[in-house]
């Protein structure tokens, strides 16, 4: 199996997309990159990649045929998420709050439950250069992420290493995209909502059990303290990325930093050195 | 007071990171009073600008976690083929339930033959009603690596428009989460106007048309605003046109300007100093309020 790096940051907008591109484009060798944040991907933005091919996300919701169903309640008694409910009625079925665990299902004993695809997302992969890119798309009004994760999760080959940008923030969708990866790169920048955030997703990452090294980008005065943070939690800073307005040029217009500014695409290449002596293959078992 | 007559402003943004905390501290002291509400409780920041008095906390409670009680688990597999979250483990023949891949759907729990899996409540996290000196003040903290974050977030808001109430304050100012998801979903439904805070990039185009579809969706009017409008003009001449497509109406610019940094580091909103970016974020809420 190889290596699978996450790139998480507590705080949205500390770079982790820009990170993540930049270290794919100048990983050396074939590498895959897992688009996580499925409710706002960004990768093919930046990348334009050759399309290969798509699937659809189906989560399995319940359907009850009327005809077969006592309105006995044990449908409504095993779901968690009031994902349908019968109340000495017929079951009555909303697919929007239903996780798909198949519980009525398998509780039902008329066999008046059947269950059938709802699509809640899209899988899309394609191919620039040397990067494998797999993207997961939520679709618009759809509330649950994770399962949009696993799926992109799937889609990797065991034997590319890969780079999985991760959804900002510490719950569930970043667990998701987390989860048994071998090591988690944290992007974050030095002011008191970067380091406040930091702080609460070297939390999570400490919870999963998983070694982490930070990137600081938009690097300059350090009036928060970030460096001494790292330090004191034995955090390695593997890469500072100055603040540079050239480089938010170049993001917003959807370039590649590597690519457009060299001295920064070599910094991207250490990285990426330091990352491969640094991380070791676990097979999903810290 | 009534609650029909309550304003609720969601400042949200598609993607992370755009300056919604920024923008938000500085409304909460342009009203003068309001209620504040920090929805984005898996990151929350703006307790940092409003340095706010906590006079209570609640633990919050959503859900249940499954448990297999070693000693009377058999090894049958059983929990392993029913769950769909791939939250079974097993080593050397002992199982266990993996807290952080658990749904709490329970499916284990039922159909353990020899009834070894508990299921208790599972904590996740805390919420806090908080003075400040904007106002009022709900915030929360999900626990580490926690979910159902939806949930806590319409706990903040349900307490938020209790106050309001109570108090007699007739606008609920509130910050968002990023993204599109469920804490979105959850701070979204049924408030008053959304304004979304943007950044003139590719990203910032293809996140805030998602989450205008997404406003559309649940029929909440929306705004926009660019903030760092002048590191990419044509950029933000593009977003604006493509709001005004999607139906939403145009709240200003907002200049580049470290002063907001400045700000942030003396825990301070940027309209609480005199600069042009102040200027600028003035002019956005008196666009703002003419909208609700």
């Amino acid at each position: 199996m190889a290596i699978r790096i996450a790139v998480a940051s507590g705080k949205g907008g500390t770079g982790k997309t820009t990170v993540s591109l930049n270290l794919a484009a100048r990983f050396g060798e074939p590498v895959q990159l897992a688009d996580c944040d499925v409710e706002e991907p960004n990768d093919n933005l930046f990348l334009k990649c050759e399309h290969l091919a798509s699937s659809e996300v189906v989560m399995l919701t319940p359907q009850v045929n009327k005809d077969l169903c006592t309105g006995c309640g044990a449908c409504g008694e095993i779901c968690q998420f009031r994902g349908i409910i019968s109340l000495g009625s017929k079951a009555i079925v909303f697919p929007e709050l239903c996780h798909g665990c198949g519980g009525c299902f398998r509780v039902c004993p008329t066999g008046a439950i059947s269950e059938t695809p709802h699509q809640i997302g899209k899988i899309s992969i394609g191919q620039s250069g040397n990067i494998r890119l797999v993207e997961g798309r939520l679709e618009v009004g759809v509330s649950l992420v994770p399962p949009v994760i696993r799926a992109v999760r799937e889609q990797l080959l065991e034997d590319m290493p890969a780079i999985l940008d991760a959804p900002p923030g510490t719950s569930c969708p970043v667990v998701a995209t987390l989860r048994d990866c071998d090591y988690v790169l944290m992007v974050t920048d030095p002011t008191p909502f970067g380091l406040h955030d930091l702080k609460l997703a070297v939390a999570m990452v400490r919870e999963l059990g998983l070694p982490c090294g930070v990137v600081v980008n938009r690097a300059g005065d350090d009036r928060v303290g970030l460096y001494r943070f790292c330090e004191e939690q034995n955090l390695p800073v593997l890469l500072s990325i100055p603040d540079d307005r050239l480089i938010a040029e170049v993001v917003s217009r959807g370039g590649l930093v590597a690519d457009a500014l060299p001295e920064y695409g070599l910094m991207f290449s250490e990285l990426s050195e330091k990352l491969k002596k640094r991380v070791r293959p676990t097979g999903g078992k810290p | 007071m009534k609650k029909d007559i309550i304003d609720e402003l969601l400042v949200i943004s598609g993607k992370g990171g755009t300056g919604k905390t920024s923008v938000t501290a500085s409304f909460a002291v342009l009203a003068g009073k309001a209620v504040l509400a920090d929805c984005d409780v898996d990151a929350a920041d703006l307790h940092l600008l409003l340095s706010p008095d906590i006079r209570e906390r609640h633990p919050f409670f959503s859900g249940r976690e499954a448990i297999i009680r070693q000693q009377d688990c058999t090894g049958c597999n059983v929990c392993m083929d029913v769950c769909r979250f791939d939250a079974v483990r097993e080593f050397e023949g002992k199982y266990r339930i993996d807290p952080v891949g658990c749904e709490g759907c329970g499916v284990c729990v039922r159909f353990c033959p020899v009834k070894a899996i508990d299921f208790p409540e599972r904590l996740c996290g805390e919420w806090m009603l908080s003075d400040t000196r904007c106002g009022p003040m709900v915030h929360a903290q999900l626990g580490v690596a926690a979910e159902n974050s939806g949930k806590l977030v319409s706990t903040v808001r349900e307490q938020a428009l209790e106050v309001a109430v109570e108090k007699e304050i007739p606008l609920i100012i509130s910050d968002g989460p990023p993204g599109i998801g469920c804490p979105v979903i959850a701070s979204l439904s049924g408030v008053s106007l959304a304004l979304v805070v943007t950044e003139p990039t590719v990203s910032g185009l293809h996140d805030l048309q998602r989450v205008l579809a997404l406003a559309r969706h649940f029929s909440v009017p929306a705004a926009v605003c660019v903030n760092k409008w002048d590191i990419n003009p044509e950029q933000t001449e593009r977003i604006e046109s493509a709001a005004r497509s999607a139906g939403a109406e145009i709240a200003g610019r907002i200049r580049y300007d470290r002063s907001v940094t400045q700000a942030q580091l003396q825990q301070k909103a940027a309209v609480e100093f005199e600069s042009a970016v102040a200027d600028d974020i003035r002019k956005v809420w008196e666009q703002t309020l003419s909208m609700l």
